[in-house]
């Protein structure tokens, strides 16, 4: 062991000389365009701090890891959290046991409220009951608007996934589409599935579904084009999250279709692309809303008794659309990472 | 994986000379049947056999365009197919090289954007950091003497989460900002991200890239002293440092190998999406692994080739591709493909046993 430390300190010099090389190389090496330092620094949303008692909630959600989108629910989330004067415990696992797991963890905390996911309802049922017992008041966001009142919540914010669906169709049917081909990039899950059947209620085009890869973009690439390829009768893709509407781009290139792209949720390169016009438009279910309403709701509970909805409607926080028209005012927000 | 080995007889398994004057037991064997034995005969019995069904079953892929996507997506596979078969061969598993990928674009990507560099500077940062990432792998398996399951499934884990914690501390965001106006950009698309007109069919650049690597590989494996220490360490290491191999340098080189084909597809991924998501990878370690698998290399190493894993990717990206093509139910999709994979296991396997058996 000491011999070998030896040696490495040894071998530190070169590479600390190296290192220091390699700094002053890089300052000649800059790029003369974009970067951090051409992006704007523009401010988050934030208010004020409230004055009332520190409170803690826990926001447990099925997220899986490094999803855009639930970062942007988690940046809500944080900045109602800093406002209000809460402790704001988030926690996600998209494995629902996982997840009730964790609900339950969060009622041995004893927190002053939880905030969940009711992706998979069944599986959260008891734990849900248990935080009731517990007397801690618990709201629903983004999955489970056909369930929340069942399971006894206080409240909920969300968006009707087959109803952000039928809209999508809809504006499909206004703009002249024949046939279109829904990307799925999480084959089973339930959000993603509903909002392809809204679609096919309401499109009065051919509906097909096409299940991709989401884990592997390359292979997302190649099968939409292997799609566009085997029914060249497509001529616009529904794609359920902005990456891959944004890959969908490219593969309607590679495949040499005259289709066009529109796409559900919203990032900051997205906005650029609905600017530009090579994404038609975009469904907004605004995730930085979910989160920020449904832990200012629990604040609002703890401190006022207010609950939305009066415990019989849940709050929409979509579908909004995004298109060429309106993309300029939400862009500056997309980019903050919070659209 | 190395304990098992050496209580088999391991007659095909060529000890130092290299695989051509294998075992002397059949040395009156035709030479159809030599053919047949080698390692990548099976896989290749079976892509033929699922391009050929495809051909008949989706019109689409007679297309020569089709078949230039097809390959598209056997290449960004193939590419970390080919060093994962050779470490197969050199007896390891690399667990990390899916998430070495993405940790690899996410590097270059946020090394050029933060600190405002030419997009080649983050290039050059990522090849270092998956090779080191290769070196760290490599230098824990042979010092330790832990399976390489083990140390690779630490580094697996570890990366994942590094992906996503370093990214969203750095960037604040889940993904990475769009680099595709900064300068060096359209330089590095054209290496590992752009495409060649070959008679009015665009043609990925990977695709070139894969079969070349795959060609190095192969002569590598078959024609230099490198070659044969890969074989004599995933055959047998004790015996293969008693004749003078340098196991530990094999072995970890093997190992930045894999980390090499992660940096290159990773910037592929880079040049090709302008961003990159931090969650991604995930999984694919194992396709890169089957590609192997399917393609001859034994899970207990010391035997395999270079070529097979080629066929191995590009079965997967048949098959893959082809359902699509075909216009199946979607919903059977993973079903198709695992019952496509395991017939095509199956031939190899057929045609392994009959071959060496007679």
């Amino acid at each position: 062991m000491d011999r070998s430390s030896h040696r490495r300190s040894r071998r530190l010099v070169p590479v600390v000389a190296v290192a220091a090389a390699a700094a002053l190389t890089l300052a000649g090496c800059s790029s003369s365009s974009g970067g951090k330092k051409s992006q704007e620094t523009g401010s988050n949303a934030s208010a004020g701090k409230a004055t009332t008692p520190r409170m803690t909630v826990a926001l447990v959600t099925h997220q899986s890891p490094g999803d855009t989108f639930w970062d942007i629910v988690r940046k809500g989330a944080e900045a109602a959290a800093a406002k209000d004067n809460i402790k704001l415990i988030y926690s996600a696992d998209p494995n629902a046991g996982n997840q009730s797991n964790l609900v339950q963890n969060a009622i041995d905390q004893k927190v002053d409220g939880i905030a969940v996911t009711l992706a998979k309802p069944d599986a959260l049922k008891s734990v849900i009951g248990k935080a009731k017992s517990a007397n801690i008041p618990v709201v629903g966001l983004n999955s489970g608007l056909s369930d929340w009142k069942k399971l006894g919540l206080l409240e909920f914010f969300g968006q009707d996934e087959t109803v952000a669906g039928e809209a999508f169709g809809k504006k499909l049917n206004d703009l002249g589409a024949k046939h279109t081909v829904c990307v799925i990039q999480e084959q089973g899950n339930i959000g993603l599935t509903q909002r392809c059947d809204g679609v096919k209620k309401t499109f009065s085009g051919k509906t097909d579904v096409l299940y991709v890869n989401g884990t592997d973009m390359p292979s997302v690439k190649s099968t939409i084009t292997a799609k566009l390829k085997q029914d060249s009768s497509i001529d616009y893709v529904t794609a359920l999250g902005a990456p891959y509407a944004l890959t969908a781009v490219q593969s309607v290139s590679d495949a040499g279709s005259k289709a066009k792209v529109a796409t559900f949720d919203l990032n900051k390169d997205l906005t650029t692309a609905i600017s530009k016009g090579t994404i038609q438009f975009a469904v907004d279910q605004q995730p930085y809303l979910q989160g920020y309403l449904a832990i200012d709701s629990l604040w609002l509970y703890k401190n006022n008794g207010n609950y939305s909805g009066g415990g019989e409607q849940p709050v929409l926080t979509g579908p909004a659309f995004v298109d060429k028209s309106n993309v300029e005012q939400i862009a500056k927000y997309a980019a903050n990472g919070t659209r | 994986m190395s304990m098992t080995q050496h209580a088999e007889p391991a007659v095909e398994t060529p000890p130092a000379p290299g695989p051509k004057e294998s075992d002397g037991r059949t040395a009156q064997r035709s030479a159809f049947v030599r053919l047949m034995a080698r390692p990548d005969v099976g896989v290749f019995l079976g892509a033929v056999a699922v391009y050929v069904f495809f051909l008949i079953a989706a019109p689409p892929v007679r297309d020569a365009s089709s078949m230039a996507n097809i390959l598209y997506q056997s290449s960004t596979l193939g590419i970390v197919t080919v060093p994962v078969a050779l470490l197969m061969i050199g007896g390891e598993f690399d667990l990390s090289a899916g998430v070495g990928v993405i940790t690899s674009a996410l590097t270059a990507s946020m090394t050029a954007y933060q600190l405002t560099l030419n997009v080649w500077v983050g290039v050059i940062a990522a090849l270092i950091v998956s090779l080191a990432i290769g070196f760290f792998n490599g230098w824990m398996v042979v010092k330790t003497g832990l399976p390489s399951f083990l140390v690779t499934l630490g580094t697996f884990l570890i990366l994942q989460g590094v992906n996503l914690a370093v990214t969203k501390l750095i960037t604040g965001n889940v993904a990475t900002d769009d680099i595709s106006n900064m300068d060096g950009f359209s330089s590095a698309k054209k290496v590992f991200a752009s495409s060649f007109d070959i008679g009015g069919v665009q043609v990925k650049i990977t695709v070139f890239w894969w079969l070349l690597f795959a060609a190095i590989a192969t002569w590598v494996l078959l024609r230099t002293k490198y070659g044969n220490w890969i074989f004599a360490v995933g055959g047998n290491k004790e015996s293969a440092r008693a004749v003078g191999v340098p196991v530990a340098f094999t072995k970890i080189s093997l190992f930045m190998l894999v980390g090499f084909g992660a940096w290159f597809v990773g910037m592929h991924q880079l040049f090709s999406f302008n961003t990159v998501q931090s969650g991604e990878g995930v999984g694919i370690e194992l396709i890169y692994i089957s590609g192997a698998v399917i393609g001859g290399c034994l899970l207990t190493g010391g035997y395999g080739s270079a070529i097979g894993p080629v066929f191995g990717a590009f079965m997967f990206g048949m098959v893959q591709q082809g359902i699509v093509y075909a216009g199946w139910n979607p919903d059977w999709f993973k079903a198709f493909l695992g019952v496509m994979l395991l017939g095509a296991v199956l031939i190899n396997l057929w045609v392994q046993r009959t071959m060496t058996r007679r």
